[in-house]
């Protein structure tokens, strides 16, 4: 008894520690190859860079086709995120308080689009976008985007609104609120936390997507995630090169989580995620 | 079953206290006897839980120790025991069936499966759970859900002390009388001993053969109900059992005299000189059941407004302004006053009590009697 | 009782415009090539059911279905119990727990393809760590010659991609139980093993049936991590539903035939998420 318990929390330790290896290892590998020279990389296996070098990431920076690729991303992530979040805002508010008719069926008709698979929609949209003259515009893939985000981000922000007791917006009512002040300074602020992880989760979601935005996009408005595998597929791979925009993509993610770290922490206190 | 034996005991959250406020439970001698049925009663924060705790091994004391049966228990956990605790919400076995749920705890200790099934049917039957022991446990009510908590400790017949953990709150008013009732019948036919938490009186009175009188992390008076009604030790359990509670009147001693609003009681020489030795300060305490309203009566009654009337049905509760303080009656219908009618409030002498501080200071039943 | 209010509708609209403009008119678009032959602008015919009866009998779409529901239950059976096992292992409170959160969460973060090139490089025999690790230990590792080898690497990929989904959710499942609830296990004297299977599971099938239900759906559109990492080969042992069909569309450019691959796609998934969807809520109910 004393001895299994004595035991127990080192075999946690050691399951924890290979699983967090196993998870590590691969980022690890992709990180100490973007500060490799590609010579180093194919002439065999270094743990650590044996001639240490930022030329890959100074290429980047200071190549356009790169950098404006990640200007690319960021701009459509960031407008996915904000159309998703103001179009699901008062949606989700419908639904956590009223009920109407085809409530239901629309509900789930919203979750069917997030089972959709982006590839059913590549042609369709090539073309569709394409009689609006809206290929290879940020705002294509913006809205193009928010087929998957929208669903979730209504899902996400009901059931925050449902914790928010409906006498609230009585009391606001009764206070002279119009509508949309009563929206904007009052519920809005209590969802502050909500709001946080349905950004977070719209802004992950845009961001690792590929195919519709690879297929959205031409030059203008070409995203990282495009970028990558084009460069990934020609002759004479840059491997040093492809390593460092590799581990560059995983920055905004990282900044993101920082910044709504508190706030999903109190998201899953509520019991949602 | 077993006689529980609390030694010099004292708990702090903090790893070095150092002044009494940092104790959550303070200094605790008590003897918890075989087959009784207790109940722990006190506010919020008033240190119940982490007797409780105490008691069922989820916390080692700091300091004395726990004995059951005279076997030194303190730092064993709860499995090694022989403790159960129904709480405050069900914990069942939802995926389980009832009979499922009550037969785990055997389970668990390898008893034999005929003897199991034997005394789950036995138990079953005492709780009133025999028609529902194939059904799954997930979907029945709170009440059922709590007879099926408190079947999980019953089963084992080597339990010592069953712990309850304000088991009422979440049931329907409708059903807590019917599980009360349960309660009692279980305890007086299986002998078993209840420790009943719980801040309602009205629930540890009808329920306890002792209530244990909880304040501020101290343990005030420990006694039967009527013991706590009839003689408070301590203010607390002064105001806290009995609806309303106690009245307590600030007093002054001058001399031989008890100076009480306007009223001045005589009192003979030996109780005066035992008032005058008590430090903090004296107030004069009478249960509002034992105040009557009637003609004046020099030197023992108390005069004053009435400034509220209650109506309860039969009986109403008069609140009485007897200049600065106010006093609650508790009347029959019969008696008739308005509000702003000048009264005269008369207590029953043997009833009265006198309490220095906060403890109450022993004085012979004659010392107010005299008059009335 | 919430308000019975048709008004409802108009806030909800924004959300419908955005959708239908996104999910209505792309899918009727789909429906109307997927009954039509079309050779060029202005030059296509009414053909009707003959696409879905061709590709319902087609072999690639077949073996590409087959291969797809393999995969997904692998991953399946691998991530969901790896998932709950780290999740049963976090630290519940303590200075390492937003550490923790943090690496778990990287995964997720990565672009999909980002994940493929990084595993495409680190499963290398040549120049990655992971590959030349195996190739150490005396096997012959190539993912872009040996069919298993290909297996071994994208499902090893999936689960580093997608446990932490699975471990994040149990573990916000496992937080929520009181503790009154182990308390009760520990006084009747349950293992730990009882404790689990009584106590913290039956507590989890909410939080799982939704993960569950997110790794079905999405291990069964898996698309960009493959496309970089082994691109449906060697030959096409690792080409799924969704390789399949891009390379119709774009490549092959065969507008009806990719258009009724895509209904036919879709329906497979949305059955197979309605089946599975109901059979675990079936389960939990017999519970």
């Amino acid at each position: 008894m004393s001895q299994q318990t004595s035991h127990k929390p080192l075999v946690k330790k050691i399951v924890l520690t290979l699983f967090f290896i196993f998870l590590l290892a691969p980022i690890y590998w992709l990180t100490v190859m973007s500060f490799k020279t590609d010579t180093e990389i194919v002439t065999g296996l270094t743990l650590w860079p044996q001639d240490f070098t930022f030329a890959n990431y100074t290429t980047i920076f200071t190549t356009k086709s790169w950098w404006s690729s990640y200007i690319n991303s960021a701009i459509y992530v960031s407008l996915n995120t904000i159309i998703s979040l103001a179009v699901a805002l008062p949606a989700a508010y419908a639904f956590s308080r009223y009920r109407f008719l085809g409530d239901k069926h629309l509900f789930f008709w919203l979750l069917t689009n997030r089972m959709t698979p982006p590839a059913v929609f590549v042609l369709p949209y090539f073309q569709f976008y394409s009689a609006f003259n809206l290929i290879d515009t940020h705002i294509a893939v913006a809205i193009a985007h928010c087929v998957f985000n929208v669903p979730l981000a209504v899902w996400i922000l009901e059931g925050f609104l449902k914790g928010v007791p409906k006498s609230i917006d009585e009391t606001a009512y009764i206070d002279g609120y119009s509508f949309p002040k009563f929206f904007a300074t009052i519920l809005v602020p209590l969802i502050r936390s909500g709001i946080g992880v349905t950004a977070f989760f719209c802004f992950m979601f845009s961001w690792v997507e590929l195919i519709l935005a690879r297929t959205l996009t031409t030059s203008d408005a070409k995203p990282i995630v495009a970028v990558m595998t084009r460069v990934y597929s020609g002759a004479g791979i840059e491997w040093g090169l492809i390593a460092a925009a590799g581990v560059l993509t995983l920055i905004p993610g990282i900044l993101v989580i920082w910044f709504v770290r508190n706030h999903i922490a109190r998201g899953f206190a509520m019991g949602r995620v | 079953m077993a006689e529980i034996q609390l030694k010099n005991l004292r708990h702090s959250y903090y790893p070095n206290p150092k002044t009494d406020a940092d104790y959550a439970l303070k200094e605790v001698d008590l003897v918890w006897e075989e087959g009784l049925a207790y109940a722990l009663l006190g506010p919020s924060g008033s240190g119940k839980t982490t007797m409780l705790n105490i008691l069922s091994g989820l916390l080692s004391a700091s300091e004395g120790q726990v004995l059951f049966d005279g076997r030194d228990v303190t730092t064993l956990e709860a499995r090694d025991r022989n403790i159960a605790q129904v709480f405050q919400f069900p914990v069942i076995y939802e995926t389980m069936t009832v009979e499922e749920n009550l037969a785990f705890p055997l389970k668990t200790r390898k008893i034999p499966t005929a003897q199991i099934k034997e005394r789950v049917h036995f138990i079953a039957a005492e709780l009133g759970l025999t028609s529902l022991l194939k059904r799954k446990a997930r979907g029945l009510s709170a009440e059922q859900k709590q007879r099926i908590s408190l079947g999980r400790g019953l089963v084992r017949e080597d339990v010592a002390a069953i712990l309850l953990d304000e088991p009422l709150t979440v049931i329907d008013p409708a059903e807590k009388m019917a599980l009360r009732r349960t309660l009692k019948a279980v305890q007086l036919h299986l002998g078993v001993k209840l420790i009943y938490v719980t801040h309602d009186q009205h629930e540890a009175m009808t329920l306890a053969d002792r209530v244990v009188v909880m304040d501020d992390g101290e343990v005030v008076q420990v006694g039967s109900p009527e013991e706590l009604f009839a003689n408070p030790a301590h203010k607390f359990v002064g105001y806290f059992i009995g609806t309303p509670g106690m009245n307590f009147i600030d007093c002054q001693l001058a001399e031989d005299m008890l100076i009480v609003g306007q009223t001045r009681y005589k009192l003979d020489a030996v109780t005066a000189k035992k008032l005058a030795m008590q430090s903090g300060g004296l107030s004069f305490g009478i249960r509002p059941d034992f105040l009557t309203l009637g003609a004046e009566q020099p030197g023992f009654s108390i005069p004053g407004t009435v400034v509220r009337m209650e109506n309860h049905g039969d009986e109403h509760i008069i609140a009485v302004d007897i200049g600065g303080s106010q006093m609650l009656a508790r009347v029959e219908d019969s008696v008739c006053a308005d509000v702003g009618d000048a009264v005269h409030l008369i207590p029953s002498g043997e009833a009265i009590r006198i309490f220095a501080g906060q403890h109450v200071v022993p004085l012979p039943q004659t010392t107010f009697g005299g008059s009335s | 009782m919430t308000e019975f209010n048709n008004r409802a509708w108009l806030f909800v609209l924004p959300v419908l415009v955005i959708v239908a403009f996104n999910a209505i008119i792309p899918m009727m678009t789909m429906v109307n090539y997927s009954v039509q032959d079309i050779f060029g602008p202005g030059n296509r015919y009414f053909v009707g059911r003959e696409w879905f009866q061709e590709l319902l009998g087609d072999n690639e779409l077949r073996n590409a279905l087959r291969r797809q529901i393999t995969f997904s239950t692998l991953v399946l059976l691998i991530e969901v119990p790896l998932g709950i096992m780290i999740a049963l292992t976090l630290p519940k409170t303590g200075r390492w727990v937003p550490f923790c959160l943090i690496i778990l969460g990287l995964p997720l973060l990565m672009p999909w393809n980002v994940v493929g090139v990084m595993w495409q490089i680190f499963a290398r025999a040549d120049i990655g760590l992971g590959g030349a690790a195996i190739t150490a230990l005396g096997f012959d590792f190539n993912y872009s010659r040996d069919v298993l080898d290909a297996w071994f690497t994208i499902v090893t990929m999936d689960v580093w991609h997608w446990t932490s989904l699975i471990v994040l959710l149990s573990y916000s499942g496992l937080r929520a139980i009181d503790p009154a609830y182990y308390r009760a296990a520990q006084i009747d004297g349950a293992s730990r093993l009882q404790v689990f299977r009584y106590v913290e599971l039956p507590k989890l099938t909410g939080v799982l049936t939704i993960g569950i239900m997110l790794r079905l759906m999405d291990s069964l559109m898996i698309y960009s991590e493959l496309f970089v990492i082994t691109g449906g080969g060697p030959g096409s042992s690792t080409s799924f539903l969704s390789q399949t069909l891009v390379k119709k569309a774009i490549g092959q450019f065969d507008l009806g035939p990719a258009a009724s691959f895509s209904i036919i796609y879709f329906m497979i998934i949305v059955t197979l998420s309605f089946v599975f969807y109901r059979s675990i809520t079936r389960v939990q109910e017999g519970e």
